[in-house]
């Protein structure tokens, strides 16, 4: 039996304005999801909140992870229970390595199981990141490279499936991870998340674009507008986003367009 | 990613948790040899030069020397130095009558100090020759036999002033004389200890010389001389480091350091200073780098409850290069004023000076420095830049970069940052798994790496285990 992320009726504002306004989503290890939905309408929120960045403030809800109440957690622990956020706008570290970024990653997962744990010896770790990136294609220099310092939009983006599968989450969450990626970058990007699909991870992939959904395949579609999901399906649901938009589904659940 | 890393880094590891188990200890003083008065005079300069037997030369050099610290006011810029009282400060201290070059010769209750600090261990691993000081003298000397037999002289002060007084009497007060500074006046007059350090023309000496210097009694005033002179195509890397306990009143280091670096050679000098919260550091240095000479200084200064300290290459012939790398970490109730000062007098001299400052609480960092182009230099290259990283909102810091040009055709590059480690940052690496504190220690670390890949990896890891003891807790 995999692990399960509930979301129950949870609602997020920033700095006192309500943008979650009660979200339902439930997304089993192994499943692959879609968030779709308009600008503004609270998807990079969701992924914020699910993550616990300190600026977004729960009003209500529950989420609940492998059985864990993960709102108490920190970000550091929902990390190391299984949660993974891939970051639309990754943050540069300068002066920190890939390589060494990740090592210390892993040890801390390491070490939260086992206080004793002395960390991943050296080798190991260099044969883990190797065969990681070669089954992503990525270049073996990529590890000696400072996290995200003048990283190309599309070198950010594989850095943060690098992460992923190196850090072997149970639910990752894409938040936008086909944005500004032209039509190359994003199939490499595409690809990698591909080879990662299996029982062990469910994803919940955060998009305005069809493009990236015929990638991925993803088998449960999510319309999200005005801080709700308003609308559930399988992929059908994205082929009619894509060929009438977002406005008949606007008037449908009576959401009022606001203009960005 | 090394495998040579993990070993030493688990070597290092066991060193120590924090300041005070570490390096806060201090040993009881019923042994010691002789133990001055405090408070200065005429008298006591007198009495320190009689007790070590020097001629009369040196004797004299002092009382003038003292008689110009007494002329001199304290410096009205820098840092805040009202706290300092001349008069409650022991100016010698002597632990022991001997000076050992074996560690069994040391009296044990000293050689605890230096094992509990890992100085003999690291001597065996990877260090040419080790000087250790305890008080006002060094207690422990030894330089790697095939060196010395290279004609290296690697000495404390004294006996360097001793068994070579031409060599000392033709430098000796001469990169920097006592009418510099206050407490360059003031060394000059009291100095006990340091190193005296000569390499011969064209010997390299692969591994570093080390020399450590520890203050153990309460209101000790430490003022440590250093000579260190790099004949022709020669080359040397010291290296210094200094502790003392924690106590609750005031004491004072005040050293001197002046080196000259001949045609061609080489001389870096590394400094991991981790004071007690309660010593003012006030350090004077300067070097010369003649024709095609290099001088590096990297300088990390952590600990201490204040330091003003700039390392100075004078670039007096074609060709010379000089570097100064500072690092600076102002945790709470500290105020490191450091940086550095490169005066190009002759034409087509380079020189780079980078500065890393990190304040943390209500710490402040202050980068000084001075870049002098002299008329008449013609074709310098030079490059500033000072990043200042500031961990809390009320932490501080401050740049005041002076730049002189007196020539036109020179190429001078100055950068100033000041960055914050942010909420954004912070979270993206705890969203990996990294607890907080990891994350802030994993960012800066990242901030020093420029420097700390210069280092040599055994000094490197010390770096940063000692930023880490910083970033934990309050020190002092």
């Amino acid at each position: 039996m995999g692990a399960t992320l509930e979301i129950r009726n949870l609602h997020v504002s920033i700095n006192g304005t309500p943008i979650l306004k009660g979200v339902n989503l439930t997304i089993n290890q192994g499943e692959t999801h879609a968030l779709m939905g308009p600008n503004g309408s609270g998807k990079s929120t969701l992924a914020y909140a699910l993550m616990g960045h300190p600026a977004y403030t729960v009003d209500a809800g529950q989420v609940i992870f492998d059985g864990e109440e993960v709102l108490e957690l920190e970000a550091d622990e929902r990390s190391r229970l299984g949660l993974f956020l891939a970051f639309q706008y990754p943050v540069a570290v300068p002066g920190v390595s890939v390589a060494n970024f990740l090592r210390s990653a892993i040890n801390a997962r390491r070490k939260s199981q086992n206080p004793e744990d002395q960390g991943i010896s050296i080798p190991q770790f260099r044969k883990l990141l190797t065969q990681k990136m070669d089954l992503l294609g990525i270049d073996h220099k990529f590890a000696g490279r400072y996290l995200n310092e003048g990283f190309s939009g599309g070198e950010k983006k594989r850095n943060e499936i690098l992460q992923l599968a190196t850090l072997e989450p149970r639910v990752a969450i894409l938040d936008e991870t086909d944005s500004g990626l032209d039509i190359d970058a994003l199939r490499i990007v595409a690809d990698g998340v591909n080879k990662l699909k299996g029982p062990d991870l469910g994803i919940l992939v955060i998009t305005h674009y069809k493009r990236m959904l015929d990638y991925l395949q993803p088998q449960y579609i999510h319309l999200m507008m005005d801080g709700r999901i308003v609308e559930s399906g399988g992929p059908e649901l994205a082929e009619e986003v894509e060929t009438a938009g977002y406005k008949p589904f606007f008037e449908k659940h009576g959401v009022e367009v606001t203009e960005e | 990613m090394s495998e040579r890393l993990t070993s030493d880094e688990k070597a290092l590891r066991h060193i120590n948790d924090e300041y005070l188990t570490k390096y806060g200890f201090h040993d009881t003083e019923e042994f010691y040899s002789i133990k001055g008065e405090k408070g200065l005079s005429e008298e006591v300069v007198r009495w320190i030069s009689a007790l070590k037997g020097e001629p009369e030369w040196m004797t004299e050099f002092r009382v003038r020397a003292y008689h110009t610290f007494l002329g001199k006011s304290m410096p009205a810029w820098g840092a805040d130095l009202s706290g300092i009282d001349f008069d409650d400060i022991r100016y010698f201290v002597r632990a022991t009558d001997k000076q050992e070059s074996s560690w069994d010769e040391v009296p044990s209750e000293i050689k605890d100090t230096f094992d509990k600090l890992g100085i003999p261990e690291a001597e065996q691993k990877f260090l040419s020759g080790v000087g250790a000081q305890y008080e006002s003298e060094m207690v422990y000397h030894k330089v790697r036999e095939d060196l010395e037999k290279k004609g290296v002289l690697f000495l404390d002060m004294d006996s360097g002033l001793r068994e070579h007084p031409e060599l000392v009497k033709e430098y000796f007060g001469t990169i920097i004389p006592p009418t510099d500074n206050k407490f360059a006046a003031l060394n000059t007059a009291v100095w006990s200890g340091g190193s005296f350090i000569y390499v011969p023309p064209g010997v390299h000496i692969d591994l570093p010389l080390q020399a450590y210097f520890r203050i153990n009694t309460e209101n000790m005033g430490q003022f440590e001389r250093t000579l260190i002179i790099v004949d022709e195509g020669a080359f040397v890397h010291y290296v210094e480091g200094c502790t003392a306990p924690v106590w609750k009143s005031d004491s004072l280091h005040s050293a001197v350091v002046e080196i000259i670096v001949k045609k061609g050679g080489r001389c870096r000098y590394t400094t991991i200073q981790n004071w007690s919260g309660n010593v003012y550091n006030l350090v004077t240095k300067r070097a010369v780098a003649y024709q095609n000479a290099t001088m590096e200084w990297v300088d990390a200064n952590l600990g201490s409850k204040v330091t003003m300290k700039y390392p100075a290459v004078y670039l007096m012939e074609p060709g010379a290069h000089g570097e100064v790398l500072s690092i600076a970490f102002a945790g709470s109730g500290q105020h490191q004023d450091a940086g550095g000062k490169i005066v190009h007098v002759a034409p087509n001299t380079t020189s780079r000076i980078i500065s890393k400052s990190i304040s943390k609480d209500d710490g402040r960092a202050s980068y000084r420095g001075l870049l002098k182009v002299h008329e008449g230099a013609h074709g310098v290259r030079s490059n500033v830049v000072c990043d200042a990283l500031l961990l809390n909102p009320e932490s501080r810091s401050d740049t005041y970069p002076y730049i002189e040009v007196e020539e036109n055709d020179v190429t001078i590059g100055h950068e100033a940052s000041v960055s914050k480690v942010g909420e954004e940052q912070l979270f993206y690496l705890m969203s990996r798994g990294l607890s907080e504190s990891e994350a802030n220690t994993m960012v800066v670390n990242g901030f020093i790496e420029p420097l700390a890949k210069e280092l040599p990896i055994e000094f490197s890891l010390e770096l940063r285990r000692l930023i880490e003891i910083q970033l934990e807790g309050s020190v002092g």
